[in-house]
C-alpha cells in the first residue's frame, strides 16, 4: 500500500475525505443557491433559464460540475465505509443510553440525516437535472438564441403542494446535517483555534439556517404564484 | 436509600451473558458508587453467591481502573470517575443500569471488567520520548512558556479510563490518543519525534479496532478529567501534516 | 546473622562516586545474556524495568493491575525534592539529606540518604526530559514550593498530581521499552512467591488473574517494587490492590523485614464517614501552606457542633484553638506529619473533635480566601477543593475543611543494604517496598524521590555488580525449586477455597484493620500491644478455618485475590506488633506512649534504639528473630527533633 492509501483508509484519512467533500458540497451549495435566487426575478423564467444553460455548457463549470459528482459519490461511499466500520467497533451496543446529555442528536445521526437527504437528492436530479440533460425540454428563444424553458418544467412541478412539502420537509434534514457538518469538518481538518472556532461554529449555525431557508423558499414562492 | 440494580453478569469470555437484578438496601448517600457495591458483594458472598467483578483500585479519581457504564452514562451521572461518584447523586428506589465498557477493543473479561490493553498498546506505538536513563541536560536547560506547559498538562491529566471509547457512538479512542499526541507536540521534549509518533499511534489506534470519530463531542463531555476536543483537532491536523511531510513511504 | 550494609568508605559526599567506580561491569555484549524479573510497575518498577532494558538487559515486567500506568505511585499529589537549589533559597544536597535525616528522626542510613539527595537532581532533569509537564514560572522555567515542614522551596511539581505525571514518564520509558522487545509485559499477573535456588533469588512463581493460571519465571534476579503495607490497617490512603503479599512471600523465604511498625500517618486525609467505608483519601499536604488547623476551644462547643446545632462559621475567632500554631510557633501548621498526626489526635482524645465521629479537625482556608482572593486559592488547590466537596458535599469555599490523619505510607519494609539487595542474594526491594531512606518518618515530597532513585539511578549500578559475578547460563524453570515452589502455591491456593467458611475475607480484613488502628496506630502502649498479639492470632487461626472464598482458581475471582493478600496481612501485622513492641523508645511514626517527653513529644533512646531492627523469618508457627544493624551518624548530631 503506498501512503496515499494507506493515509486514505485511515480512520482519520477516511474522516479527512467526508470533510473535504463536505466542504466541498458546502461551496457548491452556495453557488446553487445563488444561482437559483434567479428564480425570484419577475421575467417569466428567462434569467433562469440563460443561468441555466450557462451552467450546463461553460466548459469550467462542467469541470465543476465533475466535480461534485465526486464528491457527493465520495462524501457517499466514505459514510458508508466508515459507518461500517464504526459498527465493529462496537458490536454490542448499551442497554440504556443517555447519549443526548453528552452530545446533540444530529451529530450521532448524521448518516440518518445524509441517507434523507441523499434520498431527496435522487428525486431532486431525476426531476431537474436530468430533464436539463437528457429530457424532452420547450424551448424558448431570447435574442435570437435557444434556450431549454427549465423554468417551465419547474414553475410546473411546484404546483404540485406534495412536491413542494417534500422539498420543504428535505431542506430542514439538510439543515440538521449541515448544523453539525458544518462546523464538524474544519474539527476534522485540525481547524480548531481559540478564536476561530466560536465563529465558524456561528457560522455553521447561520449556514445551515440560511441556505436550506432560501431553498425551501423557492417552491414555496413558486407554487404560491401558481395559485394567481 | 433502596436500590434496584440491574447489572451485566458475564462468567468469562465467552459467556454470552445477561443482566441480572438485585437489590440493595439501606445505602448512605455518603457511600461512594463502589461502596455501594461492596455493599451488595458482602451480600451476595455471604448469600454464597459469586460477587459482581469490576475494576477499581485507587479510589480517589487518578489511576482510571474504575470504569461502568451507569445508567447509559459511562461513569455515571456526574463528571467524575465511578469512584468518586456518590450516592448522593440517586434517588431512593431508582432502577440502576450497570453495563461494562462497549467496544471491540474493549472485550469483556467477566462481568463488568474489560480488557483496556489496547491503551497500552497505542502508547507502545510512540507516546513517549526516546530518552535514556542519565545523559539529559539540566532540567532548566529546556525553557518552556508557562502557557504551553499548561497546556500540555492538560492533556497530560489523562487517566486511561477509557470513559472517552465507551462514550462514543463510535467507540472511537481519538480523545485519549490525541491527548498524548498533544501533550508530546506541543512541548519541544516531543519534536524530535513529532511525525513518526502520530504516524505510528493512529495506526495502531486502528489496529486495534476503535471506530472513527464523529466529532460529536460526548467523549469530552464525558471525559472525567474534562479533557478536551481541541486535542483531536490537533491531532488531525499533526497527522495530516506528518504524513504530507515525512518521508514514511 | 551479621548484617552487612555495605555501605562505602570514605567520606559521605565521596561513597557513592567511589562506589560506582568499585562496582563491577557487566560486558554490553553480555547483558543481553541476563534477565532481571521486576515485579510491581510503579515508580521504582517501571523506572527500574524501563532504565534496565535500555541497558540491554532482558527484563520481565509483572503488575496486578490491568495496565503499568495504575499503579498507585500515580495518587501521589504534592510533589518531588530536589536539591536544586533553583531558587536560590539556600538549599544543597547537604540540606536535603539533613533534612531528610532529621525528618526520619535519625533512624535512617546517613550514606543511603546521602546518595538520595545527591542522585535527585538527576531524576529531576530526567523526567524534563521525558516531557513531564511540571509547573513552571512565565520566563519558562521551573517552579518550586516548600512542602512538609522544609524551610526551602525545593518541590516541584505538577499542580496536584505531581505522582500522575511521574509515573506516566516512567511508564512511557517502559512502554518503549516494551516496543523495543526488551521488556515483556505481564499485567494482571500477581507474584505468588520468590524462588531460591542455591540460596540465590532466581525467579518468581506468578498467578494469571484472569485464567488463574499458576506459572514459573525464571532470572538472574529479582527485583520486588511492589511498594507498602498501608492495608494492612484496612482503611489507608493506599489503592484497594496494594498489598504485602511479593514482600511478604520474600521475607518467608529469607529476606529480612525492616521496621515494619514504622507506619506514615498522615495529617490532611478525609474523616471516616461510616461503617461502608472502603479507603481514605487524601488532601495534599500543599493544603496546609495556606490552611489553618483548628479545633473549638472547649469540649461544649465541639460538642455543639458533632450535634449539628452550630457550624464552624458560627464560632467566633476568640473561641478558636490553632493549636498547631500555639504549641509550635515557627513551624505553625507546616510542622512535619508525624507531629501534625500527633496533635490532631491528642485534640480529639481531648473531646474536641468536629465531626460526628468526633474525629476531626478543621483545615480552613478563611483567612487565605480574605488576604489573596478566592480565585487565588482555587488557582492553587481548585482540585483538590472540588475533589473534597465531591466526597463529603461541602463546600470548603464557604466551610472549613474537616481532616483527620490516617495510614499513608510505610517506612519499613524489606531490609536492603547499599546496593538494594535484601538478605536473599539476587533479591533487590526498591521504593516503599524496602526499608531505607526515610528513618522513621517520611518527609513530604522524599516518596516520589526514592523511588525513582532507586529505579532510575541506583539499582541500574548496583545490579550490575552482581551479576558479573554469577554466570549467564540461563535459568531453567522445570527444577525442582520452581516445581515444589508452584505446588506450594497451588495448595494454598485450594486451601484457602476449601476452607468453605461462614465469614468473607472482608470481614477478616476489617477485624485486623481494627485491632492494628487501635493498638499500633498512631500511639501505641505496652499493655495494647500485648493485647493485639494475642488478637492477631486468634485472627489468624478464625481466619484459615472459617473464611469464605468463592469461586475456583481457574477464572477472574477477586475474592481470591483478596484472600491470598489479606492471610499474608495477618502475619504482617503480628510482625509490625513484635516491632513496635520491642522498640521501647518513640519515633517518627512510632511514637510509644510510655515514652515521651513532659510536652507530649516523641523521646528517642539513641542509646538502645539507634538500630535498624530485622527480623527473620525461622519457620511457621515461630517467633521471628531480630537483627539489628546499628546506624551509625558520623556527619549529623543527633538532637531531639524541635519545630517549637
Amino acid at each position: 500500500m503506498s501512503w496515499v492509501t494507506k493515509t486514505l483508509s485511515s480512520s482519520l484519512g477516511k474522516k479527512l475525505i467526508m470533510s473535504l467533500t463536505g466542504l466541498f458540497l458546502i461551496i457548491f451549495l452556495v453557488g446553487h443557491v445563488t444561482g437559483n435566487l434567479q428564480l425570484f426575478i419577475n421575467d417569466d423564467g428567462q434569467a433562469f433559464n440563460i443561468y441555466a444553460k450557462f451552467m450546463t455548457t461553460n466548459p469550467a463549470v462542467k469541470i465543476l460540475s465533475y466535480v461534485t459528482y465526486i464528491a457527493i459519490i465520495g462524501h457517499v461511499v466514505y459514510s458508508i465505509i466508515t459507518t461500517l466500520a464504526n459498527k465493529k467497533a462496537r458490536p454490542i451496543g448499551y442497554q440504556t443510553s443517555r447519549a443526548s446529555t453528552n452530545s446533540a442528536w444530529t451529530s450521532r445521526n448524521m448518516g440518518v440525516l445524509g441517507t434523507i437527504v441523499l434520498i431527496f437528492l435522487v428525486v431532486h436530479l431525476q426531476g431537474f437535472w436530468y430533464e436539463m440533460h437528457w429530457g424532452n425540454l420547450p424551448v424558448v428563444q431570447y435574442d435570437g438564441e435557444e434556450y431549454k424553458d427549465l423554468y417551465s418544467i419547474v414553475k410546473f412541478a411546484f404546483a404540485e403542494p406534495l412536491l413542494v412539502l417534500l422539498y420543504v420537509v428535505a431542506m430542514v434534514f439538510l439543515g440538521l446535517h449541515l448544523s453539525h457538518g458544518f462546523a464538524s469538518a474544519f474539527q476534522t481538518l485540525g481547524l480548531n483555534h481559540k478564536k476561530y472556532t466560536p465563529a465558524i461554529v456561528f457560522l455553521g449555525r447561520v449556514f445551515s439556517v440560511v441556505v436550506p431557508a432560501l431553498f425551501a423558499s423557492m417552491p414555496i414562492y413558486l407554487y404560491i404564484s401558481s395559485l394567481n | 436509600m433502596n436500590l434496584t440494580l440491574k447489572i451485566w453478569r458475564q462468567k468469562n469470555n465467552s459467556d454470552k451473558g445477561a443482566f441480572k437484578e438485585y437489590k440493595v438496601e439501606h445505602i448512605s448517600k455518603d457511600m461512594s458508587f463502589l461502596e455501594m457495591l461492596d455493599v451488595l458483594n458482602e451480600q451476595l458472598a455471604n448469600k454464597g453467591e459469586d460477587p459482581v467483578h469490576f475494576d477499581h483500585d485507587c479510589r480517589e479519581g487518578i489511576c482510571g481502573m474504575c470504569s461502568l457504564y451507569i445508567n447509559g452514562k459511562p461513569h455515571g451521572p456526574e463528571q467524575t470517575t465511578t469512584c468518586q461518584l456518590h450516592m448522593r447523586s440517586f434517588q431512593d428506589g431508582e432502577v440502576v443500569t450497570i453495563e461494562p465498557w462497549r467496544a471491540t477493543a474493549f472485550p469483556v473479561l467477566k462481568d463488568l471488567v474489560v480488557n483496556r490493553s489496547a491503551f497500552d498498546r497505542i502508547i507502545q506505538a510512540g507516546g513517549y520520548v526516546s530518552v535514556n536513563t542519565g545523559g539529559v541536560p539540566d532540567a532548566n536547560e529546556i525553557p518552556i512558556p508557562k502557557k504551553i506547559a499548561d497546556e500540555a498538562f492538560d492533556s497530560a491529566t489523562c487517566i486511561g479510563c477509557g470513559a472517552c471509547v465507551a462514550a462514543c457512538k463510535n467507540a472511537s479512542a481519538m480523545l485519549f490518543v490525541s491527548a498524548k499526541v498533544s501533550q508530546l507536540a506541543l512541548l519541544p521534549q516531543g519534536q524530535v519525534e513529532r511525525k513518526e509518533r502520530v504516524e505510528r499511534m493512529v495506526s495502531q489506534m486502528d489496529a486495534e479496532g476503535f471506530g472513527a470519530c464523529s466529532n460529536t463531542g460526548a467523549c469530552e463531555a464525558e471525559c472525567p478529567k474534562g479533557i478536551s476536543v481541541t486535542n483531536i483537532a490537533r491531532m488531525n491536523r499533526e497527522y495530516f501534516s506528518a504524513v504530507v511531510t515525512s518521508d514514511n513511504i | 546473622m551479621i548484617l552487612d550494609s555495605k555501605i562505602p568508605e570514605g567520606p559521605l559526599a565521596e561513597k557513592w562516586t567511589k562506589h560506582k567506580f568499585n562496582m563491577k561491569l557487566v560486558n554490553p555484549a553480555n547483558k543481553r545474556k541476563y534477565e532481571v524479573i521486576v515485579v510491581g510497575t510503579g515508580l521504582a518498577g517501571a523506572s527500574a524495568a524501563a532504565s534496565l532494558a535500555e541497558l540491554g538487559y532482558n527484563v520481565k515486567a509483572f503488575c496486578f493491575q490491568d495496565s503499568p500506568r495504575r499503579a498507585h505511585s500515580i495518587a501521589a499529589q504534592g510533589g518531588i525534592n530536589a536539591a536544586k537549589n533553583y531558587q536560590n533559597d539556600g538549599d544543597s544536597i547537604y540540606r536535603l539529606f539533613y533534612d531528610t535525616i532529621k525528618g526520619g528522626d535519625y533512624r535512617a542510613r546517613e550514606a543511603n540518604v546521602y546518595r538520595l539527595a545527591e542522585v535527585s537532581v538527576s531524576i529531576i532533569d530526567q523526567c524534563v526530559a521525558q516531557g513531564v509537564p511540571f509547573a513552571r514560572e512565565y520566563g519558562g522555567l521551573l517552579s518550586n514550593r516548600s512542602f512538609g515542614g522544609a524551610q526551602v522551596s525545593r518541590t516541584f511539581y505538577a499542580r496536584g498530581q505531581t505522582g500522575q505525571q511521574l509515573l506516566l514518564g516512567a511508564y512511557s520509558a517502559l512502554s518503549r521499552q516494551v516496543a523495543n522487545g526488551k521488556v515483556k509485559l505481564y499485567p494482571r499477573t500477581e507474584m505468588m512467591d520468590v524462588v531460591l535456588v542455591d540460596g540465590k533469588a532466581r525467579g518468581i512463581v506468578t498467578r494469571n488473574l484472569i485464567t488463574g493460571a499458576v506459572e514459573s519465571h525464571s532470572a538472574h534476579a529479582v527485583l520486588l517494587c511492589t511498594g507498602g503495607y498501608g492495608n494492612v490497617f484496612f482503611l489507608s490512603t493506599n489503592a484497594m490492590g496494594s498489598n504485602v503479599t511479593a514482600a511478604w512471600r520474600a521475607h518467608k523465604k529469607g529476606a529480612f523485614f525492616s521496621n515494619p511498625s514504622y507506619t506514615q500517618i498522615h495529617p490532611t486525609c478525609i474523616p471516616v464517614s461510616g461503617d461502608h467505608q472502603s479507603k481514605l483519601t487524601l488532601m495534599s499536604e500543599s493544603l496546609r501552606n495556606d490552611g489553618r488547623v483548628w479545633v473549638p476551644k472547649t469540649v461544649e462547643t465541639a460538642e455543639k457542633l458533632r450535634k449539628g446545632t452550630i457550624t464552624a462559621n458560627d464560632i467566633k475567632e476568640e473561641d478558636r484553638d490553632y493549636f498547631l500554631e500555639r504549641k509550635y510557633p515557627s513551624f505553625g501548621n507546616l510542622v512535619p506529619r508525624d507531629v501534625a498526626s500527633r496533635n490532631a489526635k491528642l485534640i480529639c482524645d481531648e473531646g474536641k473533635g468536629v465531626n460526628e465521629t468526633g474525629e476531626a479537625v478543621f483545615l480552613d482556608f478563611r483567612d487565605a480566601i480574605n488576604r489573596d482572593g478566592e480565585a487565588a486559592i482555587r488557582a492553587k488547590y481548585g482540585n483538590l477543593f472540588d475533589m473534597y466537596q465531591q466526597i463529603t458535599g461541602y463546600n470548603p469555599y464557604k466551610f472549613p475543611m474537616m481532616i483527620y490523619p490516617a495510614v499513608h505510607y510505610t517506612m519499613g519494609g524489606l531490609w536492603v543494604d547499599f546496593n538494594l539487595m535484601t538478605s536473599v542474594p539476587g533479591l533487590y526491594a526498591l521504593g516503599e517496598a524496602n526499608f531505607s531512606d526515610h528513618g522513621a518518618n517520611r518527609l513530604g515530597a522524599s516518596a516520589l524521590m526514592q523511588g525513582l532513585a532507586d529505579g532510575y539511578f541506583v539499582v541500574p549500578y548496583t545490579i550490575g555488580d552482581y551479576l558479573a559475578q554469577i554466570p549467564q547460563t540461563k535459568i531453567p524453570t522445570d527444577s525442582v525449586e520452581f516445581q515444589k515452589a508452584e505446588k506450594d502455591v497451588k495448595d494454598r491456593i485450594q486451601k484457602l477455597i476449601n476452607i468453605k467458611g461462614e465469614k468473607t475475607v472482608d470481614f477478616y480484613h476489617k477485624k485486623l484493620g481494627k485491632i492494628m488502628w487501635d493498638y499500633c496506630g498512631m500511639a501505641r502502649n505496652e499493655e495494647g500491644l500485648r493485647k493485639a498479639k494475642a488478637m492477631i492470632k486468634t485472627l489468624k487461626s478464625e481466619f484459615w478455618s472459617n473464611v469464605k472464598v468463592l469461586g475456583t482458581n481457574e477464572e477472574l475471582n477477586q475474592s481470591l485475590e483478596k484472600a491470598n493478600r489479606v492471610a499474608d496481612f495477618i502475619e504482617l501485622g503480628e510482625l509490625m506488633v513484635d516491632d513496635a513492641l520491642h522498640r521501647n523508645e518513640s519515633c517518627g511514626g512510632h511514637f510509644r506512649e510510655e515514652y515521651q517527653t513532659p510536652e507530649g513529644e516523641a523521646m528517642r533512646d539513641d542509646e538502645n534504639f539507634a538500630y535498624v531492627a530485622a527480623w527473620e523469618f525461622l519457620g511457621e508457627g515461630q517467633e521471628e528473630k531480630l537483627n539489628t544493624e546499628p546506624l551509625v551518624f558520623e556527619n549529623v548530631k543527633l538532637t531531639q527533633r524541635s519545630y517549637k
